[in-house]
Order: structure tokens, then C-alpha cells, then sequence
């Protein structure tokens, strides 16, 4: 359970977040949502502690956040953030072992309990077959379902996406958002596509301008009016006959 | 790999002993090893020839393999610090910084009552406070910028370097000038037992701290952002980095002056080997560095005989080509991404 009371946070004189409340319920498939540049990254990052809001709190299972050490934290939730994931080498393997970090402690070493959850982080993923691969040589939705992997071999209770479905092709865009559906854990996600937020979600968060400007199911928040307001784009809601879930036509 | 090449670091330091102006046999170098472990051989070396292995020889390659092994552990972690293959130790302004003091004591003789330590001593006093000014420029709001690392190292050695020329420039005495030079080039010729066991001292208790930081090493690679959420503080790490790569290139500059290239190269070839997993680039760049700086002395004393050359002009002859030939050999990504 998250929690986040009055979150603002800004960055010189530019107010980011405003006054921002919400509350996150376990093993739910969260969707974050809005368009560029309204707060759904710095919400996030404020969520995986990069950056700390100046007024409001976090909380998680009535826990501040600055109060978990950085194992303690490392163990509830793991990250796939936007960032390249590096500019050395390592087999995919080895980073994908690097998820288990929070587990080690100075002098441990990786025993068969790490392996076999790496390689079933891996087989998750679908990169068991790139396992001894360096990461130069992958291509850049390749490196995303790595560093997805490495997240999951941290077996943490939440997970939060930073637009994850960045880079990928459409087989591997659906393939991941089914993945990440499957997991019984919380999954906190920024995502860009409306259509797959509500295909895939069970709550969206809609950010605008550092507000929140709507939470509920997809069928609940995705409107025409939303939106025309949000987005300012005209929209054609219909159903998607195969999935039964919303879906979104654009124009303008 | 590890065991071949601590195989090959021991034959190196024994041609090292060997080879001089006083010829040495290796069965020579067994006795009096021996007899300093207070095992009596049958062996008779002279008086002379035990000084010339025990007092000179023995120390020199040892604190070659200390200094080259330093160096490269050093650069190694400072390019998972800075997430950058180009960066070396020296970017911390070590080197610049260590430069002013030793330029101070041999030039206008400062802090004399120190005697022999005068020398070692001010260079890594130089060291520390320019390393404390790269780092207090570098924090923004109780966080260390890697960006602003930096440049503020950038920033402070040319501010040294600035002050080491000055007074090289005011400078009247032609033989301090040229001692000057020997020293920001780097040289072995001073070591004795006397200045080579801290090195060394360090060197593993440094090591030691760093290897079993492999896995926040590695971690670093990923990215500030990835690395905060995988169970360690990276902030105070970077903090521990630092102030333990200070003291290991420190230490090891204060003894033998900047000898350049090795903190550079070393990990490149390394990570072109076996790959970026630190829990090995560590080992093999000590390895390497090791093995790399007792061959580049034993160059720098026989080159021009009985002159001793610079053997940071030799570390950058040697190295500067190797380097250009592993470039051209193999597809090797510096950092650049993707």
C-alpha cells in the first residue's frame, strides 16, 4: 500500500507537482498517464526516492519512505527506469545477477538459489536465450527486457515502469505489458500508449500540468472530454471486440 | 588467467632484480631471500651483492608492482565513479595537486625539517587538498554531480598546474628544474624498504575494501538512477570511492611522481578482455598494472644507461601505441553508448 499526501515538488521556480494524493492498493496494475512534460516521471522518480519532494509525504504500509534503508527499500520495489542501461560491457547473465544485490551482504557469494532465480527472471523476460550475449551487441528492446529481468530477479512486492514499452516492437510491446500482467505483485507503470493503459491497466492515473487530473478503471477516466481537456485531442471511444476493453480513435 | 599472470608478475620482478649494471643470477636472488628468512643456505653471496638485491633491487620492483598495481585498481574505479573509460585517477587532481608539493620541496626547499619524507609527504598533502577541493566543488545539495566532477577537476589541476609552473618559472636553479621534470615524470630510482612497505600496506588494505565493493561497482555502470534503487546508498559510496582512490593514487604518486598512462590503459585492456564485471576487472588490472610498470622500469633503467630515463616516458611510449593497436583490432565501446 502507497500512499503519497500532498506531494508537491519543484525544480527552481517551476512547480512540477502540485499538492499531489493518491493511493497506490497492493497487486493492482497501475497506469500512469498524461502528456509530456505533466509530471508522470518525477512522480515516479519521486516514488523510487531519486528525487524527494519538498513538501508532502510518501508513505509505504504507513512507512515513510526515507525511513527504509536502502536494502530494506531495494527488496519492496524494483525499477526500470528510461536510462540507457550502460555504456560497459557485461553478459546479460551477470546483470541480470546484479538484480540480487539487495539480497547480498559484504562477503556473500551468488549461490544456486540466485542462480535459479536469475534464470527464471530471465525466462520471464524472454532473454534466457541472449543469456551469455554481452549487452553491446543487443538491440535497444533487447536491453529493455534485460534490464525487466534484472528488476525481477530483485523480487520485489512493486515494480514500477518508467515507460517500458519504449523501443520495443509491437510483438514485444505485448509481450511485455502480458508479462508484467501476470505478476502478482504491484505494478507501477508511465506509459504513452492509451490504447494499451486500457487494454492492460487496472487504474489509470491521469497527470496534466502536475495536477492529478483523474484516477479510476480506464472505462472511468478514458473520455472524450478527458480527452479533449488533457491530451487536446478529439477522440472515438469504441470497444475493442477481441479484448472487450476500451478502445481509442484520434483525430483532430 | 589470475594464477598465469601472478606466475608471469613473479618471473618479471625476478628479471627486474636480475638485470642492472651488476649482473645478478636468480639462484643469487633465492639466497639471499633465504638467508633473510633466516634459512642458511650453502650459497656465499658477498656483502655487496646482498645490498645490491636486498637494499635496491628487491624494494625497487616491489614498489614498481605496488605503484602500477595502485594506479590501475585506482583508474579502474574511477571510471566506474564517473561511468566514463576515459577518466583516470589523475582527474581528481591528484597528480596536479601532488605536483605543487613536490615542486615546493625541490625547488625552494619547503618544509625541510621533514628530512627525507619532505619530499612524499608534501606531494600528498598537495594530493589531498586538491582532491578536497574537487570534491567539496562537486556537491550540489548534499549530492555529488559526476558532471561537476568532473570539470571541477579539470578546473583545480589547471589552477595547480598553474601554480606548479609558476614556480618552476621563477625558478633560478637549473638542476631543480630538471629535478622537477624527473618528478612529474615519474621515477623508482628512490626506493628503499623505507618508503616502499606503506605503499604496499595500502595497496592491499585499499584493494581488499574495493574488491568487496564489486557488486556497487558494477551497479554504478547502470546508472545513477538504476543503481539508487538497488539496495545501497550510492551517495556514500561515491564518497568512499573517493576518499580510498585519493589515498591509494596518493600514496602512490607521493613515492614514485605522476607516471601517467597505466591508471588509463590498464582497465581498458582489461575490460576488452574478460568484459566490464568488476569482480574480475578489479584482480586483473592489479595484475596487469603490476606487471606493466616492473617491465616499463626495467626499460627506463637500461634504456640509456647509466642514465636512468623518466618512466613515465616510457609508459606512455609503450602504452600509447599498444592502445592504438587494441583500437584498431577489436570493436571496443568507450563509453559512448549505444
Amino acid at each position: 500500500m502507497i500512499r503519497l499526501h500532498d506531494i508537491s515538488f519543484s525544480m527552481g521556480s517551476t512547480t512540477i507537482l502540485h499538492d499531489i494524493s493518491l493511493t497506490i492498493a497492493p497487486g493492482k496494475f497501475i497506469g500512469v498517464v498524461g502528456p509530456n512534460g505533466s509530471g508522470k516521471s518525477t512522480m515516479l522518480k519521486i516514488l523510487y526516492r531519486y528525487l524527494i519532494q519538498q513538501t508532502g509525504r510518501v508513505t509505504l504500509y504507513d512507512k515513510e519512505l526515507q525511513h527504509y534503508t536502502a536494502k530494506q527499500f531495494a527488496k519492496q520495489m524494483a525499477v526500470v527506469s528510461q536510462e540507457s542501461p550502460t555504456v560497459f560491457d557485461f553478459t546479460v547473465q551477470d546483470l541480470v545477477l546484479m538484480g540480487r544485490m539487495p539480497y547480498k551482504r559484504l562477503l556473500s557469494t551468488d549461490n544456486n538459489e540466485d542462480f535459479r532465480i536469475v534464470a527464471r527472471s530471465m525466462a520471464q523476460a524472454n532473454v534466457t536465450h541472449l543469456a551469455k550475449r554481452t549487452l553491446s551487441e543487443l538491440s535497444g528492446g533487447e536491453k529493455k527486457r534485460v534490464m525487466l529481468a534484472r528488476a525481477l530477479a530483485q523480487e520485489a512486492e512493486i515494480l514500477v515502469l518508467d515507460e517500458p514499452t519504449n523501443h520495443l516492437d509491437i510483438q514485444h510491446q505485448l509481450q511485455l505489458m502480458d508479462l508484467v500482467k501476470g505478476l502478482p505483485i504491484t505494478i507501477i507503470a508511465a506509459l504513452h500508449d492509451l490504447n494499451l493503459a486500457a487494454a492492460y491497466c487496472d487504474e489509470l492515473f491521469v497527470m496534466n500540468e502536475g495536477h492529478l487530473h483523474a484516477f479510476g478503471t480506464p472505462e472511468e477516466v478514458l473520455t472524450e472530454q478527458m480527452l479533449a481537456d488533457v491530451f487536446g485531442v478529439q477522440a472515438h471511444i469504441t470497444q475493442n471486440p477481441l479484448t472487450k476493453k476500451r478502445h481509442l480513435f484520434f483525430y483532430t | 588467467m589470475m594464477a598465469v599472470l601472478m606466475v608471469v608478475l613473479i618471473a618479471s620482478m625476478v628479471v627486474a632484480i636480475v638485470v642492472g649494471s651488476v649482473g645478478i643470477t636468480p639462484s643469487l636472488i633465492m639466497h639471499v631471500l633465504l638467508q633473510k628468512l633466516g634459512i642458511a643456505t650453502d650459497g656465499v653471496p658477498t656483502r655487496a651483492e646482498q645490498i645490491i638485491i636486498w637494499e635496491i633491487r628487491v624494494p625497487r620492483a616491489l614498489l614498481a608492482a605496488t605503484v602500477g598495481a595502485s594506479l590501475a585498481v585506482s583508474g579502474a574505479a574511477i571510471q566506474a565513479l564517473v561511468k566514463n573509460s576515459i577518466a583516470d585517477p589523475y582527474i581528481l587532481g591528484v597528480s596536479s595537486g601532488a605536483s605543487v608539493g613536490a615542486t615546493a620541496v625541490i625547488l625552494v626547499g619547503a618544509f625541510s625539517f621533514l628530512g627525507i619524507y619532505a619530499l612524499p609527504l608534501a606531494a600528498f598533502f598537495g594530493a589531498l587538498i586538491a582532491v578536497s577541493m574537487v570534491f567539496m566543488l562537486a556537491r550540489v545539495d548534499g549530492r555529488t554531480s559526476v558532471m561537476r566532477l568532473l570539470l571541477a577537476g579539470i578546473a583545480v589541476s589547471m589552477v595547480f598546474s598553474a601554480v606548479t609552473n609558476f614556480m618552476l618559472m621563477m625558478s633560478k636553479s637549473q638542476g631543480g628544474i630538471q629535478a622537477v621534470m624527473q618528478w612529474m615524470l615519474g621515477s623508482l630510482a628512490g626506493a628503499k624498504w623505507s618508503n616502499s612497505v606503506i605503499p604496499l600496506l595500502v595497496f592491499v588494505v585499499v584493494f581488499s575494501l574495493l574488491w568487496l565493493s564489486y557488486r556497487q561497482l558494477n551497479a554504478l555502470l547502470l546508472g545513477e538512477e538504476t543503481a539508487m534503487t538497488m539496495g545501497f546508498s550510492v551517495e556514500k559510496f561515491r564518497l568512499y570511492i573517493i576518499v580510498l582512490v585519493s589515498l591509494l593514487t596518493g600514496v602512490a604518486v607521493s613515492v614514485s611522481g605522476s607516471i601517467g598512462f597505466v591508471g588509463l590503459i590498464i582497465p581498458h585492456v582489461v575490460r576488452m578482455m574478460i568484459g566490464s564485471n568488476y569482480k574480475w576487472v578489479l584482480p586483473l588490472s592489479a595484475l596487469l598494472g603490476a606487471i606493466f610498470i616492473v617491465w616499463a622500469d626495467i626499460v627506463a633503467r637500461l634504456a640509456i644507461a647509466p642514465e636512468e630515463m623518466p618512466i613515465g616516458i616510457i609508459t606512455a611510449l609503450c602504452g600509447g601505441p599498444f592502445f592504438i593497436w587494441m583500437l584498431r583490432r577489436q570493436r571496443y565501446h568507450f563509453g559512448e553508448g549505444d
